[in-house]
C-alpha cells in the first residue's frame, strides 16, 4: 500500500479578531482513508476545512498534498488538485433539473467529455440513483445530496470534504450514504468526514482527529472508543445525560389540533394537510421529520404567527385560539422557542434585558400603560441569566455577543420562567454544544415533570428518542398518528420520515412494515 | 503599502458617534479644496460660510427659524427609517400640510381668535397624515414599495399646490401673482424675540423631539418600531402587528412633515406661496441618518443642515459664489456619512 499521505497538515494555525479558530493543528490522510473531523460547534472543524478547501488562508503551516508542499490559494486550486467538498447547505436551483444543476456546477471540460453517461455510470457504481430529468423542487434531502456528491465526483477527486452530510437525512438515507462513501473508499478515494454523531463515526471511520476550541486534543481509531468516551473528548469533561422518570399517567390535553389545514405563504413551503393531535399536561410530544416536511409551517401556525385558520382548529385549555396571535397564546399560558435564534427569538442588535422584554412582557407583565418597566425587565433578565447558567458579560450585552449555546439557554430560560401551561419548541439543541443541549433537554424534562405539555419538532432522533413520551413524524404536511416511544423503533421512524406508508391519521401505521 | 478593510467581530459603537464627525471634518476640506478650485480663499468662504451668517443674533435666529422644519421632518422620518419604512415623500406631506393648515387660515381670514393657531396646527398634521396615508394605504394592502408612492406623491402635492395658488387660493387683490393674501396677525406663529423672524416653531420642534425620545426608548410601541426595523421575523413572533406598525410609522412621518409645512406658511412665510420649502422634506432624510436616527442627534444635525442653508445664501451675497454651493455641501455631507459608516462595520487595516 502506499505510504504517502494524501495530505498532510503540519502546524495549520488561524485567528480570527477574536478568536484563536486553529492553533497548530496537524493532521494526516492516507489513501482510501474515512477520516472523522471531529469537534464541538466552534471548535474549528469549519476553518481547518477552509483552510484545506482554500476558502480560507491559515496564518501559519504547511499542507503537503500526495508528498508535495503546496499552496491551496483558492477552491479553484483545491479543485485542480483533486479535492472536492460537499457542503452543509446545498447550492442547487430549485427551478432547474437535476442535469441542469449538475451541469453548472462542473467545468466545460466535464461537460463537453459526455456528461449524461458520466452521470449515469457514477450514480449506478456508486449506489446514487438520480433521475436526470427530475426538477430539484421535487426531490427529497436525501436526493438532493446525491447531486452535490455526483458533482463532486464527476471532477474525479481523490479527497471528499463531507461537511455534516447526515443531519438531514433519515436512517435509510445515512445507511447508502454509507455504502457510497465505503465504496469510495475501496477504490481509494480519501475522505474528510466533519460530523457530531459520534455513532456514526465509530460505524464508519478509520481515524477520528478530535479538536476542542481549537485545539488538536486527540487523534484515534473511533473502533476502540465508545461514543460517550469520543463525547468527553470533545468536551474536555463527562457528559451527564437528561434523566426522567417514566411517566405513562398524563393529565388533561393542554393543546389539541382538529384537522388543521393551512397553504403555505413561502413559495415551495409545505402545506400543512389535515393535522390532528394532543399533547396533554406532562407528555412530551416528538414530531420527527427531514426538514422541509412542514415543519416551520406547522411551528408559525402552532405560534399564531402565520394566521388563517378556523378559531376551532387549535384548542389551547379548553380555547379556541386558531384565529388569534402570538401574544394571546401567550396570555393563555402558551410559550415558544423557534428554529432560528438569532433575527427570530432573539434581536441579535439588542441587549439581553431587551431580548427578554421581546417575548417576555404579556406574562410577566413588564409594561405599565405602554411605558417600559425597565427596572421589572432588568430584574427579569438578570433572573434568566443566573437561574439558567448563560455565561454573559451583563444583561446589556447585545444577544449576537453570545455563543449559540448560551443564546439558546437565555431563550429557554426566558420561556421557563414565564411559568408556561404549554411549551412548544423547534430543534431546541440544533448547533449547540453538548453541554448546553444536555442542559436544554433536562430542562424540557423538568417542566413535563411539573405538568407542562410540551411538544418539540425536532430532525434529531436521537434527541427525540432521549426525551419524549410519545413520537410522530411529519412527512409532506401530514402527521402520522402519535405512538408511545416504547412502541416504535427507530428504523420504523425512518421509513415514516421517508414517506413509507403515511396517508392519512387513520391509517394504522405499522401496516406493512 | 496597502489599505485593506476588515470586517470587526462586533459593530463598533464609538464609530456610530464618530462617523458623523468624520463626515463633516471630511465634508470641510472637500469643501475648502473646492473653494480653492473657484478660485476664492478657502479659509474666507469658510468664513463667509459658516461662521458669517451666526455671527449676529438676527442670524442665529434665522438658523433656528430653517432648523425648526428639518429637525420637525427628520424626527418623523427617523422612526419610520427604525422601522424600515422608507418615506421619502416628506416634501409632498409637507405642502399638503401647509395647504391644510394654511386653507384654514384663509377661510377664518381676519377672526381674531386665539385658538386659530392650534387649530392650524392640527390642521397641518392631519394633511400630511392623509397624503401619507396614501401609501401606507398602498404598501399594507398591495405591498406597493413606499419609496417610489410617496416620492411620486410629492410630485402630486406640488401640482395640487401649484393648482390651488393659481386658482382658488389666490389673492383677490393680487394682482393675479400666484400668492394668496398674507395671513392676518392672528394666523401668524407667535414670535420669541421680537424683531427677529425666529416664532414658537422651533420650540415645538424641541418639544417633539423630546417626545419622541421618550417615545422611541421608553414606549412599547417605540420598542416595536425598533424591533421590526431590526428584525422583522422576531417582531412577528413577539406577536408586533407589522402592518399597524407601517401604518404607525407613516403616520408620524407624514404628521411631523405636515406640521413642518403649517409652520413654514404661518411662520416665515406668512402666506401660501408657489415654492413653500427649498427641498426641506428631502434634505431632512440626510438631517435623519446624520443625527444616527436619533431625536437628540436630529436636533444637532438639523441646526448644521440649516447652516447649509444660511451660509449658501451669505456665500452668494458676500463671496459672489453660486447658490448651489448649498446643495454641493448637502450632498457632500451624506455622501461622507454614508462612506464613513462603512467604519462601524470595518476597520482599516494597514499592510
Amino acid at each position: 500500500m502506499d505510504l504517502t499521505p494524501r495530505l498532510e497538515l503540519i502546524g495549520i494555525t488561524k485567528r480570527y479578531p477574536r478568536v484563536q479558530a486553529n492553533n497548530n493543528i496537524n493532521l494526516k490522510v492516507m489513501p482510501g482513508e474515512i477520516h472523522a473531523l471531529l469537534g464541538e460547534n466552534g471548535a474549528g472543524k469549519s476553518t481547518l476545512v477552509k483552510c484545506i478547501y482554500g476558502v480560507q488562508k491559515a496564518d501559519s503551516g504547511t499542507l503537503i498534498w500526495e508528498g508535495k508542499k503546496t499552496q491551496v490559494t483558492s477552491p479553484n486550486v483545491a479543485r485542480r488538485l483533486g479535492i472536492g467538498m460537499v457542503f452543509q447547505h446545498f447550492s442547487l436551483f430549485d427551478a432547474m433539473t437535476v442535469e441542469e444543476n449538475i451541469v453548472l456546477g462542473v467545468s466545460s471540460k466535464v461537460v463537453k467529455a459526455g456528461i449524461k453517461e458520466r452521470i449515469i455510470e457514477i450514480s449506478s457504481r456508486y449506489g446514487l440513483p438520480l433521475e436526470p430529468q427530475r426538477y430539484v423542487h421535487t426531490l427529497s434531502v436525501g436526493e438532493r445530496q446525491r447531486i452535490e456528491v455526483v458533482r463532486c465526483l464527476l471532477q474525479n477527486p481523490s479527497l471528499l470534504i463531507m461537511d455534516e452530510p447526515t443531519s438531514v437525512l433519515t436512517p435509510q438515507e445515512v445507511e447508502s450514504l454509507f455504502k457510497t462513501l465505503n465504496r469510495l473508499s475501496n477504490d481509494g478515494v480519501s475522505i474528510l468526514y466533519i460530523s457530531h454523531k459520534l455513532q456514526e463515526i465509530k460505524e464508519l471511520c478509520h481515524t477520528a482527529t478530535i479538536l476542542r476550541m481549537g485545539n488538536l486534543v486527540d487523534t484515534c481509531n473511533p473502533k476502540n472508543e465508545t461514543p460517550r468516551s469520543l463525547a468527553e473528548k470533545m468536551m474536555g469533561r463527562s457528559l451527564e445525560k437528561p434523566t426522567r422518570k417514566k411517566n405513562s399517567q398524563f393529565g388533561k390535553p393542554q393543546i389539541l389540533l382538529k384537522d388543521l389545514s393551512y397553504r403555505a405563504k413561502q413559495s415551495y413551503g409545505t402545506d400543512l394537510k389535515n393535522i390532528s393531535l394532543e399533547v396533554r399536561g406532562g407528555e412530551i410530544l416528538g414530531v420527527a421529520g427531514v426538514a422541509g416536511n412542514g415543519q416551520r409551517e406547522l411551528m408559525n401556525v402552532l405560534s399564531g404567527e402565520e394566521l388563517g385558520n378556523k378559531a376551532e382548529s387549535i384548542v389551547i385549555s379548553g380555547k379556541n385560539v386558531g384565529n388569534i396571535g402570538p401574544n394571546d397564546r401567550r396570555s393563555l399560558g402558551m410559550v415558544f422557542v423557534p428554529e432560528e435564534r438569532l433575527g427570530h427569538g432573539a434581536v441579535p442588535q439588542m441587549g439581553l434585558s431587551e431580548n427578554a422584554f421581546l417575548s417576555g412582557f404579556t406574562r410577566m407583565k413588564l409594561a405599565n400603560n405602554g411605558f417600559l418597566r425597565k427596572l421589572k425587565t432588568d430584574k427579569y433578565a438578570s433572573n434568566i441569566v443566573t437561574n439558567y447558567d448563560v455565561k454573559t458579560s451583563g444583561i446589556r450585552s447585545l444577544a449576537s455577543s453570545l455563543s449559540g449555546g448560551n443564546l439558546q439557554k437565555f431563550i429557554f430560560g426566558r420561556e421557563i420562567i414565564q411559568n408556561p401551561n404549554i411549551v412548544i419548541a423547534m430543534q431546541p439543541t440544533w448547533g449547540v454544544d453538548a453541554g448546553s443541549a444536555a442542559y436544554i433537554r433536562q430542562s424540557l424534562i423538568n417542566l413535563a415533570e411539573q405538568g407542562a405539555a410540551v411538544l418539540v419538532i425536532s430532525q434529531d432522533l436521537e434527541e427525540l428518542f432521549e426525551i419524549v413520551d410519545t413520537i410522530c413524524v411529519i412527512y409532506e404536511g401530514r402527521l402520522s398518528s402519535p405512538k408511545q416511544l416504547e412502541d416504535i423503533t427507530l428504523e420504523e421512524v425512518g421509513m415514516l420520515m421517508g414517506g413509507v406508508i403515511v396517508n392519512s391519521q387513520e391509517d394504522n401505521l405499522l401496516n406493512g412494515i | 503599502m496597502v489599505f485593506k478593510l476588515e470586517p470587526r467581530a462586533v459593530p463598533s459603537r464609538v464609530m456610530i458617534y464618530q462617523s458623523p464627525i468624520i463626515a463633516v471634518l471630511l465634508t470641510l476640506l472637500a469643501g475648502m479644496v473646492m473653494f480653492r478650485l473657484l478660485g476664492t480663499d478657502p479659509l474666507q468662504a469658510l468664513d463667509a460660510f459658516f461662521i458669517e451668517p451666526i455671527s449676529t443674533l438676527d442670524g442665529i435666529a434665522e438658523l433656528l427659524v430653517k432648523a425648526a422644519p428639518l429637525i420637525l421632518i427628520a424626527i418623523g422620518l427617523s422612526i419610520g427609517f427604525q422601522a424600515n419604512v422608507w418615506n421619502i415623500g416628506a416634501e409632498g406631506q409637507l405642502t399638503i400640510g401647509a395647504l391644510f393648515g394654511g386653507g384654514l387660515a384663509l377661510a377664518f381670514y381676519e377672526f381674531e381668535t386665539p385658538f386659530l393657531i392650534p387649530a392650524m396646527l392640527i390642521a397641518g398634521t392631519f394633511g400630511g397624515m392623509i397624503w401619507a396615508a396614501i401609501p401606507a394605504l398602498l404598501k399594507t394592502r398591495f405591498n406597493t414599495n413606499e419609496i417610489l408612492t410617496s416620492l411620486m406623491l410629492t410630485y402630486v402635492g406640488l401640482l395640487i399646490l401649484s393648482y390651488l395658488i393659481h386658482g382658488p387660493l389666490r389673492d383677490p387683490d393680487g394682482f393675479n401673482f400666484p400668492e394668496s393674501r398674507l395671513f392676518h396677525d392672528s394666523a401668524l406663529m407667535p414670535l420669541l424675540i421680537e424683531g427677529t423672524r425666529l416664532h414658537i416653531g422651533f420650540l415645538i420642534a424641541l418639544g417633539v423631539a423630546i417626545f419622541a425620545w421618550l417615545f422611541i426608548f421608553k414606549h412599547v410601541v417605540g420598542f416595536q418600531i425598533r424591533v421590526v426595523g431590526l428584525a422583522p421575523a422576531a417582531a412577528s413572533f413577539a406577536g408586533f402587528k407589522q402592518k399597524r406598525l407601517i401604518w404607525f410609522a407613516l403616520m408620524i412621518s407624514g404628521g411631523t412633515a405636515g406640521l413642518a409645512g403649517v409652520i413654514e406658511v404661518a411662520g416665515p412665510i406668512g402666506q401660501i406661496v408657489p415654492v413653500i420649502s427649498p427641498g426641506y422634506g428631502f434634505t431632512a432624510i440626510i438631517v435623519a441618518f446624520l443625527g444616527r436616527l436619533h431625536p437628540i442627534g436630529v436636533i444637532f444635525s438639523g441646526i448644521l443642515m440649516a447652516l447649509t442653508y444660511l451660509g449658501g445664501d451669505s456665500a452668494q451675497i458676500t463671496m459672489n459664489l453660486p447658490s448651489a454651493v448649498t446643495g454641493v455641501f448637502q450632498g457632500m455631507l451624506l455622501f461622507f456619512l454614508l462612506a464613513s459608516d462603512v467604519l462601524i462595520r470595518y476597520r482599516v487595516k494597514i499592510n
